[in-house]
Order: C-alpha cells, then structure tokens, then sequence
C-alpha cells in the first residue's frame, strides 16, 4: 500500500486508491498513478457535480451533440451548425493572470476548431474584487491584457461578455471563456478513436514540462502556497494557435482524418483516453515518438504535461503522409505517434516498451462517484430579511453615482482592449445586451450573451439561477434573435462543504426550470469547484452563455434611441424592489434582501412580446433592465443611441422606481405612428405595457410622480458612463 | 482588375481584404501564400493585410519582410503595380524598406481598437482619388503598434511630396492631439511612396466598406483603386 501523502501529491484519496487496484488487478505504477489523479480530479471527472448536472434539459430539435463531447452543436438551418462551450480558468489567473486568462482563450477556441468549425467570436465573463485594491487591480488588468493578447492575436474578435466586481472574488477571480463557431454540417468531426488500426497522429507544439498537474491544481483550494503552483500555469502562444487552427480546419475538410481531440488539461493522457472512451476502442502509443521541447522528459511528464497548442488526429491507415503534408505548409510538424486498437486499454511505451496500460473507460468513467451532503446555508437565515434603506440622498446623486459605479458603468476600457471588430462579421458591438455576428453567404446572424446575477444567487440559489437564465435569453430577444442554446459555467466554492453543495443543487435546478420553461437545452459546459481562499468563499456563479438566431440579421435591434419624438415605452412591471439590488449592495452596502420572484410564463409571454415587436419593426430600440433598474437602463438607451430622454415614472416608492430591479422588463422605443400596433401586440398577449417618455435631443430628464428628479446634459451622462471606469483604473 | 491578397503565417485579416475585394467589389481575387512568388504581371492591386505575421515576434513586420512572396511584392511595386499595406501590412512595408519611417508601440502600450476620424490629406493619388481633399472619414484601428515615427529629414521629405495621405482627426476635422489614438507623430495615419503606388495605412477600410459594419467610408478606397485600372486600361487600349 502507498502512503497518503503519495496519493495527495497525486490528487487522490484512499477509496479511489483501492478502486485503482480493484480495476487493474495490481498495485498502479507512478505513470498509472499520475494518470488516474488527473483523470479522476474533479476537473475532469465532475465526479462530484455529475449526479446534479443529468438534472439539465439537454435535448431539443436544434441539438445535433449535447454534452459529452468537446463542444455542443445546434442546427441553424441551411446545413450550418452552431458550436458553443464556455470554460473556466479561474485558478490560473488568480496566480498568473495574464497567462491564466490567454490559456483560457486558448483552450476553448481549441475546443470549438476541434469539432471542425471555424472560431467566429468569444466572449469573456470576469470577475474581480473591490478595484480600490491595487492587487484586484493587477489582476483585472492582467487578465485583461492576457485575454486582449492571445484574442487579438489568433484573430478571433471578443465581441461580448461581462465584467463584475465584489469583494467575494478578491481572492478568487473568475475568467470564463465562451467561444462560438460555424460549420457546414458535414464538416463535423467528433473526438472520437475509430477504426482499429488507424494512426493517432499528435499535431502542433512540441511537448514541454509545462503545466503538468494543472488539472489538480483545478481542483484545489486557493491557500498560501497557491503562488507557488505558478509552473502549473502554462504558457500560450496564440501565433502557434492561430497556424493550428489554418491547418487543422484544412485537415477537418479530409475524409481521411477521421476524429479530432484538443489536448487540454491533463493533456495527453485525457485526450488518448476520452477519444478512445467515446468510440469503445483502446490505443497503443509510444511516447518516444512525442516531439519533446525539453531533454530528458520521463514518460509521466510526457502523459501529463499541459503544453499548449496540441491536438490529436485520428487518421485512416496509409494518410499519414497528407496530414503531414497539410501540417508542413504551416511549419507544424505532424507526428504518428500509435494507433488505435481493439482492447479497450491505453498502452503506453517508451521505445516500445511498456510503461503504463489502464483501460480507457476506466479513467473516464471509472472514478468512484462522490455523494455530496447539502445543507441549506446558515447564512440565508440572516440575508432573508426584508431590507428598508430608503433614499438618503439626492436621487440624481446617488444616479450618477451608479451610472459611474464599476459594476454598471461602460466596461469601453476592456473591449477597446480586444479587437472586436476582425472577421468582419461583427454587426452589433461590445456593449449592447448580446452582440450580433453575421454569418457571410446567408442571411442570418447570431446573437451572444453571458449572463449571471451572483449577489442573487447567493441570496437565493433556486432564483438567481431561473433568473441568469431569464435575463441572457431577453439579452438575446431584444436583438431580434430566437434563443437557441446554453452553455454553461458553473463556479463555486468547495462542494465537500454542504451549504456549498446546496447552492450547486439549487442553482442547477433553477437553471433547468428556466431552460426548460423558455424551451432553451443546455449543450454544454464547465465545472469549476474550490473557488475560495480561507478567507471567503466566491458566490455561487453559474455563469449561462447563450446564442440566439436571427433568420434576417435586417430585422435586428439594439439597445440606442434613434430618433426625436419616439415614445418610450416599458414591457413589464414599472415597481421594481431593491431588495437584493445593485443599488443595495452599491449604495448602502447591503448584500441582503430577497431577490424578486420571477413568473416564467410571464417573462416567457414578455420575451414573446418583444421578438414579435422587434421583427414586425413596430419598435427601434429595446433593452433589458437588469442591474441598477430602470433608470440606469434608460441611461444605457441614451448614451448609446447618443440621444436624450424625457419623461416620467408614476410609482410608490423613489428609490423602487428609480434602481429597483425586477424580471421581464424590456425598455423599447417606439415612433408615434406604430404605438397603437404594439399596443394591440400587448393586448393580445395580456402584457402590461406603459409610456413613460419621449426622445429627445440632448438632456435625460425623469420625473418621479411628476416632479423632476434627474435632470442633466446628455454630455454629462455621457461621460459618467463612458469614462468612469477608466479614471478609476488609472488613479493610483 | 486583378487582385492579390497575401497570407502571411498570422495573417488574420486575409480573408476579411479577401472579401471585400471579391464579394463586396466583384473583383478578380486570389490568395497568394507567402511562401509563393508570382510574375510582376499577376496582379494589378496586392494587399498585405493585418494580423499578427509571425506572431509579431522580435518586431511586427521584422520576419514577414523575409518571405519569399516580398521579393515578387518589390519586383511588382517597382514596375508600378498597386500595394496596399493595411496596419500590419503597413508595418511590414515599413520593416521591407518600401515606405520610410517606423510603427512604434502605442504610447500609452495599449491595444485599441475603436473608430476613429481621418483626414484625406492628399486625393491625388490611385488610392483616394475618390475622396475630396480634406474629407473627414470614420475607420476602425485595431493595433497596438501604430505609434508612427520619422526623423526631421524625412518628415520633411514626406510633406514636401505629399506622402502624408491620412491624419488621425476628430469629428470636425481637427488634428490634434486629444485625436491622436497612438502618439504619431504630426497625426499620421497612413503614408504612401514618392511615386505613389505603395499605400500604407493603419485603419482598416476592408472593416468599414458595408454599412451594416457601422460604416462604409474605407470603401472608396478600393473603389477609388478599381476607378485608376479602368482608365488606365481605358488609355492603354486607345494608345
């Protein structure tokens, strides 16, 4: 028996040690052991989320590959597909942001050309601590600066995603990666090892020591000597990226080359076992033949490096030399490094001798499932209370100052950092509620969002999962665009903890009554657990990435005013409540109350409403008011649309009706010949539906009750918005 | 009109210029590998596009000047072909010695990318014939090497011959430097040869030739291009 301390260094416990042994007949050498710790970690494994996450709705007439392979696919018609996954890589970039967050980019664009389909864009979902702190604000601006640096360079434009800041992510900041593709539908490869006797051929970088136990490191706790797992952070190289992405797309389009796996975490060991996993085969390789970029790599580092830019092909017997070819025109070398087999088992050699041999299923199905305890969190009982801070200041006051704040104001700072323009495909910019690409050669575009309310689902698990799905598909629907799918990030804290566990649960089913409701199947995602430090533990993030189709990218819409005299007219209820609002946590530093309820069928009929509106052209903007309620929502319609606001709200109370937060609120503007139209529209569908104002040309001026309680210079709302992000990041 | 748009190894604006020529302006248009050369008669119009060629290792522009597909791009300029370089492209016109000066870093040693407004400084040439002199025009940067720099000597030169093609301006025109994205020095956005057939420039007009991408001012340049062939093989066909 091996000792304990052994077993950690791998990432395993004493259970899984003995399932080791039952499995193999025998005691595991250290390369089988090295294999199993990082197959078996749960960022890999998602042995403890697995059991929750069958709970999602993954199915639907548009679904072509659920989760389980590489990335999800949906059909969007004329024999094109969509390809969608997100990805965290929150551990990297806590202790090396910039290469933490490029690798992330990395990886998920690697996931997305694997299945054969060309990146078209990415979008990022950050989280950072309080930016008065100069670490916060090396690490936002290192991930910032990693993500602009391996983004820009391969090309692919970041045209979306989101950036928020509290202090429970000071610690533990969270980088989430989406990425989209395109392919035509028969371009498709999946990852899987076909064909006993074909050639599995390594493509791209040559292997190093970087990153090795990167996956375990994933699956930690951040703790004191977190910055000494540094080497486990590996290093990109986004011009390697880009050369792989030409070659293995030109590659996809053979028939020869039969499957295609990316090599990420836990490297070479996951993507020999999963591809052989998924076609019921094995695979014999022989790790000598691995292009080394270090002298003297035992065949454990090789199995378990992490080295960037990597794939595996599989190829038909006697092609060998085409794949090659294809590679050579890029400078990458293509190399056969075994073939697939019959027996089930992973064979690995080193100069034809045998190092290690494992059945694949084993590492990837074999781990011993873990039974979490839930509990519902002690805390809840505290933050459950109803919170009544009424308004301590002047109402245009406490407006402009979260207009300024960090979590509401223009995140311009970071997307003019990333091109979000290459490709020339990108229709409705960083910015908006979900940015719009077009798809060249057809008429229709695809709209992208990354949503999640944490403080929500820290207050109310169940809710603030419904409602991060709710909010993505309006952020979808006000484009003009029809949700199609999910992909999901889930980040938490430790899962052995069962108030932890209960928020996993909880948000998860959440998310699952959502999609389910709105009819929008989830098609893939990422795990990320151990988001904590001894200090504080983040709050529960399921991050829900989400694409829509627009049919006719022409009947698209944004967020902007247009024109003088159109009426402005607000989709759903006028009284939010500021229970669990920005406005709580901003303002008066409150992360309490409960958040809003929302209806599904109502929210379902409003989003109904508005698509209807938005294709018939009855309505010219249309936003969603989300984070700091209506009155900041109106301001996003006007610095956007670079136009001024006039009117009035008729409500109970001033601060509700100014920053209160509630579901199913849509902001459209309307020109006064097609009001009666979407008055009829909202009659049929039983939507309340009230004018509250008027564009105008260069003053956003608000009533409350009829007496006047914002009233400023566009220029000056303007500049709040726009530039206050930017003056706190350079004040020292 | 025959065009030629060149793939650098970390090209990625090769398709967009691809594009655009072909779909957007009905243009005869081929790929040309950079490990390709070609006759000086291939092609009336070769674009260098943007991107990152060679991953903008030791200096954007520094290895791609090597390739072998630059031997046929000078051979081509010389007889009085059409080049144009767009933000890297530009770059490695700048590194290959066929426009003077050099692209430094960004002073503030950020990536931008966002509109901007440029002034026509000089029509007079194939590449903007189409606009009026002094004209004000939206395009996209996307860089974070577009710091413009030359000597005294050869600013001088530059403004003598009317090279200084376009200047970084705000919404009225004005070039100054609360306009200047990138610290370049006198605003230059985009230079051209003394003879005129070489452009380089750091905006992207093949990002802003249709309106549903928010503008379609960088148009005219290729319109302008496909304008001076056709009078050009107008007058050849008379002589």
């Amino acid at each position: 028996m091996i000792a304990e301390t052994e077993l950690k260094l791998h990432g395993l416990s004493t259970e899984e040690y003995q399932r080791i042994t039952e499995i193999l007949g025998r005691d595991p050498n250290n390369v089988e052991l090295g294999m199993y710790g990082a197959m078996w970690s749960e960022h890999c494994s998602y042995k403890n989320s697995k059991r929750v996450l069958k709970r999602f709705p993954t199915t639907g007439k548009r679904v072509i590959q659920g989760p389980g392979e590489n990335a999800g696919i949906v059909d969007i018609g004329d024999n094109l597909v969509a390809v969608l996954k997100i990805e965290s890589h929150n551990h990297p970039s806590a202790v090396e942001p910039f290469q933490g967050a490029a690798t992330g980019v990395g990886g998920i664009i690697r996931d997305i050309f694997a299945m054969g389909a060309r990146p078209l864009a990415l979008l990022d979902s950050l989280r950072f601590g309080e930016l008065d702190e100069p670490r916060v604000k090396y690490l936002f601006s290192g991930v910032v600066s990693g993500i602009s640096h391996y983004g820009n360079c391969v090309g692919i434009p970041t045209v979306g995603g989101e950036v928020y800041f509290d202090s429970c992510y000071r610690d533990n900041p969270l980088v989430n990666v989406m990425c989209v593709g395109v392919a035509n539908k028969k371009d498709i490869k999946l990852a899987k090892a076909v064909g006993v006797g074909n050639s599995v051929m390594l493509v791209g970088s040559s292997t190093g020591r970087d990153g090795i136990h990167g996956a375990s490191f994933a699956s930690e706790e951040l703790s004191e000597d977190s910055e000494s797992k540094r080497p486990s952070v590996q290093v990109g190289d986004p011009f390697m990226e880009k050369l792989l992405i030409e070659a293995c797309l030109e590659a996809s389009k053979k028939d020869f080359v039969l499957g295609v796996q990316d090599l990420g975490a836990a490297g070479l060991t996951s993507a020999c076992c999963e591809a052989a996993a998924r076609a019921g085969t094995g695979m014999d390789i022989d790790i000598s033949l691995v292009p080394q970029r270090e002298e003297d790599m035992s065949p454990y580092e090789i199995m378990l490096s992490e080295s960037q830019e990597r794939m595996l092909l599989i190829v038909k017997r006697g092609y060998e030399e085409e794949v090659s070819k294809i590679f050579a025109k890029w400078d990458l070398h293509a190399v056969k490094i075994g073939t697939v087999t019959n027996d089930g088992m992973i064979t690995v050699r080193k100069e034809g001798v045998k190092v290690a041999q494992v059945p694949a299923k084993s590492l990837t199905e074999g781990v011993p499932e873990v039974k979490r305890e839930s509990s519902q969190p002690s805390y809840l009982k505290k933050t459950a209370v109803s919170v009544n801070t009424g308004i301590n200041e002047n109402p245009e006051k406490i407006f402009l100052k979260l207009l300024g704040s960090p979590n509401l104001s223009s995140k311009r700072w970071v997307f003019e950092q990333y091109d979000h323009r290459v490709g020339t495909n990108t229709v409705v910019k960083p910015g908006s509620d979900a940015a719009v690409i077009r798809i060249k050669g057809t008429s229709k575009g695809i709209a992208l969002t990354t949503d999640c309310n944490s403080l929500y689902c820290y207050l109310d698990p169940l809710e603030g999962g419904k409602q991060a799905v709710a909010e993505a598909a309006r952020n979808i629907v006000v484009t003009g665009a029809e949700p199609i799918a999910i992909t999901d990030c889930l980040n938490f804290g430790n899962p052995e903890d069962p108030e932890i566990f209960y928020q996993v649960e909880q948000c998860v089913e959440g998310i699952s009554q959502a999609a389910e409701f709105l009819g929008i199947p989830v098609v893939s995602g990422n795990v990320s657990f151990y988001n904590e430090s001894p200090q504080r533990t983040i709050f529960p993030t399921p991050v829900i990435g989400m694409i829509g189709l627009l049919e006719n990218i022409n009947e698209r819409c944004e967020t902007g005013f247009k024109d003088n005299g159109d009426i402005v007219v607000l989709l759903g209820e006028v009284q939010g409540s500021t229970e669990a609002s920005e406005y709580l946590r901003y303002i008066h530093d409150v992360k309490a109350g409960k958040p809003p309820k929302i209806n599904l069928l109502q929210e379902k009929k409003i989003q109904q409403l508005c698509l209807r509106a938005v294709r018939e052209g009855v309505v010219k903007s249309a936003h969603d008011v989300s984070l700091g309620g209506l009155a900041v929502a109106l301001a996003e319609c006007c610095v956007i649309g670079k136009k001024g606001f006039k009117g009035n709200i008729n409500c109970k109370n001033l601060d509700a009706a100014l920053f209160g937060e509630s579901p199913s609120r849509i902001v459209v503007s309307v020109s006064p010949k097609n009001m009666e139209t979407l008055k009829l529209l909202a009659e049929q569908m039983q939507i309340r539906i009230t004018v509250i104002g008027t564009v105008c040309e260069s003053r956003m001026t608000l009533a409350f009750n009829s007496s006047v309680v914002i009233d400023l210079p566009l220029d000056e709302v303007i500049d709040v918005y726009e530039n206050s992000l930017e003056r706190r990041i350079s004040a020292q | 009109m025959k065009c030629g748009v060149v793939t650098f190894p970390g090209s990625n604006c090769d398709q967009d210029c691809y594009h655009v020529l072909k779909s957007v302006m009905g243009q005869s248009t081929d790929m040309i590998f950079h490990k390709d050369t070609f006759f000086d008669d291939d092609f009336d119009l070769i674009v260098l596009p943007g991107g990152f060629s060679y991953g903008d290792y030791l200096r954007p522009g520094a290895i791609a000047r090597f390739s072998p597909v630059m031997k046929s791009v000078k051979k081509a300029a010389k007889i009085g072909k059409l080049v144009l370089g767009i933000c890297n492209g530009f770059q490695i016109l700048v590194e290959a010695n066929l426009l003077p000066g050099a692209l430094l870093k960004n002073i503030d040693l950020k990536f931008h990318c966002h509109d901007v407004y440029i002034k026509v400084m000089n029509n007079d040439s194939p590449f903007t014939a189409l606009y009026e002199k002094g004209e004000v025009v939206k395009m996209n940067i996307a860089h974070a090497d577009g710091n413009y720099y030359a000597d005294n000597e050869t600013l001088d030169e530059l403004e003598q011959n009317s090279q200084i093609v376009f200047c970084y301006c705000d919404e009225r025109g004005e070039i100054n430097e609360n306009s200047n994205p990138n610290g370049s020095v006198k605003n230059i956005a985009g230079i051209c040869n003394v003879e005129g057939n070489i452009l380089g420039l750091m905006p992207h007009p093949e990002r802003c030739s249709e309106e549903i991408l928010g503008s379609a001012d960088g148009k005219r340049i290729f319109e302008s291009i496909i304008t001076y062939f056709e009078r050009r093989y107008a007058c050849d066909s008379r002589n």
